[in-house]
């Protein structure tokens, strides 16, 4: 069992802010286990609510659970003119796990030294990856509870609160074949809102900085994976150095031996640094990156399903229409145009809404993530300047 | 070469041929002492420049006046140092070729210094040259004073013959082989029993290396200005080897020559032949390249044949550099030759695919294998010692070049996905519809942009000041392993002369009992013959064993110097680079705090 104390918490729940502050349902996931490719993170919840059955419990849940309950939060239809927080990436060991792999097979080329920091290095990385999946996890579940109107919601209260295994609720093999098919009409959908004739201004420019920024930031997010990964890289061919140059120095009678026991330290440090610059860039800016993509996802999906509901609309004029045409069916057929109308209204009103503090969401994450990313890097670089300094002074009053 | 670790003399291997006179012989014998003094009063008599006389007897006092008549030295200066490897550490790496600033450095230099013409030291190539084995406008006059004072301490130096003289005296009244005193001297823990009579003996070698350290080489060697000449396959590079310098054996006082890469492989060439020279680590240069020449011959304009070419520009300046800073090699005429003619007959045999260039590899690879053939008995395991260490040194360094390949290669990956991200960053500003978060995100790209610039930087400091260092390295070890085989070889010469002369005892001895008096007479003077090779390869063999070590020695002192300033030069390049790192992201706070 893994544990993750409040303070690490707080550092990693950067990408979103003001969560979980409301105290009548409190939400966090303080345990997750890995075993293999699965991850059982166990939901803690807290509440004054009434609605449910205690006030203090806790249930294991799954990866797929997640992802059901983002599914049936999507399908339902009261919940259209929202922006569904996004579901939570799959946990993706991958990485490290191949990078493991390749450690072993060449353990036989590295000193036991070295084997042994590349192994922690590993070993860390792995726990980054740990901790940033958990951290998703429970900033979806989060999201969802500070929400006035999804925090009611039956499936997140039957998710938070059953306390045995939800599988049977899950996905089908129908229901994932009907997953196939809603990405299918999804793109469809962009054609479709592209293609509509927008009579308000405000989503009207709402769609397009959607588009565009969506393409841009999902570029931007693919860029900042190399750079993090180059940093990595370069941690890691220090640790490579020091332990060669400790090798060096170990046979060495020479005068040159303290000249390199002074540089191979100084490696060994400085990688520690190079090593805290990578993570914290992948945290702050990467992460923020990544996440604010999978929001704007969310917030097209809006745009479309109102989209949509424009469609229904129009159509449901043009059968009124019709109906007027041939004097038939024409109180359902307005009947059936004032629901769509009314359905569409609704829709707007609560998408204005949740488009705006969507947007105030945003810039204040951005923000946060900014600073926060700047004075690291400052940080860092003065470690790193100390650290140079101070091997320098050491080599020249040799 | 395979060296038999026999200490004792009763470990005879059954190939080794030697004679029962081996063990017993000191070391030291008067002709090696002559030999020496000789070679050192040439270059005394060569370096000399200005200062005042120390006068060797003196300072005889305590000791016997040797039974030979040793020649009167001449007055030496031996205020010299060492210049060119300090030199060395004003050297700023040069940019990779993609960056634009041109280095201002080179402009500065001696303007009114020389009458040759040109101002020599205004480099106009591009990448800029920034090695400076050349000193700025304002040094002549500090080189001068500097000499100045050292002569103004004659007292504090001692003489290298005096020296001599009480190794001489040491090993005439001592028994023991001067191998054990040797080995006293350099190794810490050496059995005491041989420290009386050699008492004298752990000053004199000590100041030997002391007297060095002291040494100042009044020459200055640049490589700038590479220039293609010619065109298509027969194209080449012609490099300006400028140098500067006031020592009497220089026509003159600063100089240049322009001169192609095989000259300086031909120059290794006469240098590596030279018997004189053996023993001597001679400073290999950088290896030829066929892939990176074509690609300069046919004209291609890339980064990466820039690069290379700086590379190799560099890595020649360096070879030069440590050439002049031997003083048996600077004494060379072949070196001043190089330095100084202006016409320098090509060096036809370093041609890769030539008929002299086959030969070569012939005679290389059958040098190898006589050596494994016949197993070296060492009484001293100095030698042995040494090789193995230096063999294991190599090896390292070979993994850590490797390794600092692969940092370079990341560097300039990390260098490349920067640039990327600060574009896709600049136009997710762009598109961003809150002012505030739109221009944080713009000046975010420029940071990113100014971050690529200084991993840049950090990549050609990477390679030219660290990788390169290490490259040299491995080349040098391989020269100092290259002496050893040599020594080696001077062994099995003496050896076979041994066995020849046996033989032509017996045959000699034959004789008598055949009794045949004319062909007695020859084999009278074959003996001789063979008895004054055998002598003369057996001293030949001893000289190389004292300069070896010697060499090793002084090898040693600058290297731990040449890495001692490179590392230093290396991290506070890297220290600058986190300095401005800290500077852009100093500027780029207040921008993201200022978002609303």
């Amino acid at each position: 069992m893994t544990s993750i104390d409040e303070s690490d918490k707080e550092k990693l729940r950067s990408v979103s802010v003001d969560l979980n502050n409301d105290t009548a349902l409190l939400i966090d996931i303080p345990d997750a286990l890995c075993e293999r490719d699965k991850v059982k993170f166990t939901v803690h919840t807290k509440t004054t609510l009434t609605s449910f059955q205690k006030p203090d419990f806790s249930v294991p849940r799954q990866h797929e659970d997640f992802i059901w309950l983002h599914d049936a939060l999507v399908e339902t239809e009261d919940y259209a003119g929202l922006i569904i927080p996004p579901a939570p990436p799959k946990p993706d060991f991958e990485s490290p796990r191949d990078k493991m792999h390749k450690l072993g097979e060449g353990e036989s080329t590295m000193t036991k030294e070295e084997y042994t920091k590349m192994k922690q290095e590993l070993e860390a990385e792995y726990l980054a990856v740990f901790k940033k999946t958990v951290q998703v996890h429970e900033v979806f579940l989060q999201r969802l509870s500070s929400h006035p109107v999804l925090s009611k919601d039956r499936n997140f209260q039957i998710f938070l609160e059953y306390d045995q295994d939800l599988s049977v609720r899950r996905k089908n093999a129908k229901e994932m074949f009907g997953g196939f098919f809603k990405n299918m009409v999804k793109s469809a959908d962009e054609v479709l809102i592209s293609g509509i004739k927008e009579v308000d201004d405000f989503f009207e420019q709402e769609k397009t900085f959607l588009l565009d920024y969506y393409s841009k930031i999902k570029d931007s997010t693919a860029k900042a994976e190399k750079m993090t990964r180059s940093h990595k890289n370069i941690a890691d061919d220090y640790i490579h150095i020091s332990a060669t140059l400790n090798s060096l120095c170990a046979e060495d009678s020479t005068p040159n031996k303290k000249n390199l026991e002074k540089l191979s330290d100084l490696f060994e440090r400085l990688r520690k640094v190079e090593g805290r610059v990578a993570s914290d860039q992948e945290l702050k800016l990467t992460e923020l990156l990544r996440y604010y993509m999978r929001d704007i996802q969310a917030a097209k999906d809006l745009l479309y399903r109102r989209a949509r509901a424009l469609v229904d609309y129009e159509n449901s004029n043009k059968a009124l229409d019709k109906a007027r045409l041939k004097s038939k069916d024409i109180p359902q057929a307005e009947e059936h145009q004032r629901q769509c109308l009314q359905k569409f209204d609704k829709l707007s009103e609560s998408a204005k809404k949740e488009l705006t503090s969507f947007k105030g969401r945003r810039v204040v994450a951005f923000r946060k993530n900014l600073i926060e990313m700047a004075e690291l890097e400052i940080k860092h670089a003065k470690n790193n300047v100390a650290l140079l300094q101070g091997c320098v002074d050491l080599l020249k009053n040799n | 070469m395979v060296l038999d670790c026999g200490r004792k003399p009763e470990n005879q291997h059954a190939s080794c041929r030697k004679t029962p006179s081996w063990d017993s012989k000191p070391r030291t014998t008067f002709y090696q002492l002559l030999h020496h003094t000789t070679s050192r009063s040439q270059w005394h008599h060569l370096l000399l420049h200005g200062v005042s006389v120390i006068h060797i007897g003196d300072q005889q006092g305590s000791l016997q006046p040797p039974t030979f008549p040793i020649p009167s030295l001449p007055p030496g200066t031996l205020s010299l140092t060492t210049r060119t490897m300090a030199s060395s550490a004003d050297r700023n790496p040069p940019p990779f070729p993609a960056s634009e600033e041109p280095q201002p450095e080179l402009s500065d230099m001696a303007e009114g210094d020389s009458d040759e013409g040109e101002d020599i030291f205004v480099s106009n190539s591009h990448p800029a040259s920034v090695s400076r084995g050349v000193s700025q406008p304002e040094e002549p006059a500090d080189l001068f004073s500097e000499e100045a004072t050292t002569t103004a301490k004659p007292n504090g130096v001692h003489s290298d013959d005096d020296d001599l003289f009480a190794e001489a005296q040491a090993d005439l009244s001592s028994d023991p082989s001067s191998d054990s005193t040797r080995k006293d001297l350099s190794s810490s823990s050496g059995p005491p029993s041989a420290r009386s009579p050699a008492a004298l003996q752990p000053t004199s070698l000590e100041q030997l290396e002391e007297d060095e350290a002291k040494d100042i080489f009044d020459v200055d060697v640049a490589v700038t200005n590479p220039e293609k000449v010619g065109d298509g396959m027969n194209a080449y590079v012609a490099y300006k080897v400028s140098t500067r310098t006031s020592l009497p054996m220089f026509k003159s006082k600063a100089f240049t020559a322009r001169r192609r890469f095989s000259d300086f492989l031909g120059l290794y060439e006469k240098l590596s032949a030279k018997q004189s020279l053996h023993g001597c680590i001679i400073p290999p240069p950088p290896e030829k390249s066929v892939v990176g020449m074509t690609k300069v011959k046919v004209g291609m304009d890339d980064p990466s044949s820039v690069e290379f070419v700086e590379k190799r520009r560099a890595a020649l300046e360096r070879y030069l550099q440590r050439i002049v800073s031997h003083p048996l090699l600077l004494q060379d005429p072949d070196v001043r030759e190089f330095l100084e003619r202006d016409d320098l007959p090509r060096a036809v045999n370093t041609q890769a695919l030539s008929g002299a260039g086959f030969l070569k590899m012939i005679t290389k690879a059958s040098d190898a294998v006589s050596k494994m053939t016949i197993k070296m008995n060492e009484s001293d395991t100095w030698f042995e010692d040494k090789f193995q260490e230096v063999d294991m040194e190599e090896q390292q360094l070979r993994k850590l070049h490797a390794v600092v390949d692969s940092l370079v290669n990341h560097r300039k990956e990390l260098c490349m996905n920067t640039a990327v991200f600060a574009k896709s960053m600049a136009m997710l500003g762009n598109s961003e519809d809150n002012t505030a978060l739109s221009r944080a995100l713009s000046q975010l790209a420029e940071v990113e942009d100014k971050m690529e610039q200084l991993h840049q930087e950090q990549a050609g400091s990477d390679f030219f000041i660290f990788a390169e260092l290490l490259a040299d390295y491995i080349r040098l070890l391989g020269a100092v392993r290259g002496c050893f085989d040599q020594r080696v070889r001077a062994w099995q010469r003496w050896q076979e002369a041994q066995s020849t002369l046996q033989k032509k005892r017996e045959a000699e001895a034959k004789l008598l009992w055949a009794n045949k008096p004319d062909k007695l007479q020859q084999a009278k003077e074959e003996i001789a013959e063979w008895e004054a090779k055998v002598t003369q390869y057996e001293r030949d063999f001893d000289r190389i064993g004292m300069t070896v070590r010697k060499e090793v020695l002084r090898f040693e002192k600058e290297k731990a110097k040449d890495f001692k300033s490179q590392i230093i030069k290396y991290l506070e390049a890297m220290l600058q680079s986190q300095q401005r790192l800290i500077k852009f992201w100093e500027a780029f706070l207040p921008e993201a705090k200022a978002i609303a």
